[in-house]
């Protein structure tokens, strides 16, 4: 009986398993400065509560991740980003 | 020979009249310590992201300038020390970093050309 609930095809299904690789965005479009007065562009890397993603979600290298974290702070300091708040956009 | 950048932030409550005399008491200072204006930027009144001495909006101003030794020192005195400043920020600029002010700053020339 359980042969008859089974459903079978004839060809096995495509299912994409694999995710996206992810890539860091400076390397790939060639920015080497990050601008600490742009606000617009700093919020990509913040959540609601205006913390800086980690490097697992965005998937920024290394070397720009801090250039971003620096940037960020240098944001805050002049009022630019928020330290902390409540749903950011 | 280096290049720095600074942003500060006036008290919203002065007249333009202050402000502007403000500006040009910082920009006098370092022009007799040796540096070399590059850039002058007034952003105008912008809200600010947070309160700073329970104000909510300032007047923001950056000027990029080069200079011999560290002109920045004497600038950052006087900053602290003047009460119509509420918040600066004095950044080292590196040599993308100037790129990238050259770029900014052709952008906005040309945005101010279309405007007129």
């Amino acid at each position: 009986m359980a042969s008859n609930s089974e459903i079978r095809f004839l060809t096995p299904l495509s299912i994409d398993t694999g995710t996206k690789k992810k890539y860091c965005r400076f390397k790939k479009s060639g920015i080497k400065y990050i601008d600490y007065k742009d606000a617009d562009f700093l919020t990509k890397f913040l959540n609601e509560q205006g913390k800086i993603l980690p490097r697992r979600i965005t998937g920024t290298s290394l070397k720009f991740q801090r250039k971003v974290s620096q940037a960020v702070k240098r944001a805050r300091h002049i009022a630019v980003l928020p330290y902390v708040t409540d749903l950011m956009k | 020979m280096r290049n720095y950048e600074t942003v500060f932030i006036l008290n919203p409550v002065l007249s333009d009249e202050q402000t502007k005399e403000a500006v040009s008491k910082f920009t006098a200072h370092l022009k007799s310590n040796g540096a070399e204006i590059v850039a002058e930027e007034s952003w105008g009144l912008k809200k600010l992201a947070y309160p700073i001495q329970k104000k909510k909006s300032g007047f923001y101003f950056l000027v990029e300038f080069k200079g011999e030794s560290n002109p920045t020192e004497g600038l950052e005195v006087l900053l602290k020390r003047d009460e119509r400043v509420m918040r600066f920020l004095t950044v080292a600029l590196d040599k993308d970093a100037l790129a990238y002010a050259g770029q900014r700053r052709e952008k906005l020339n040309a945005k101010s050309k279309e405007e007129k």
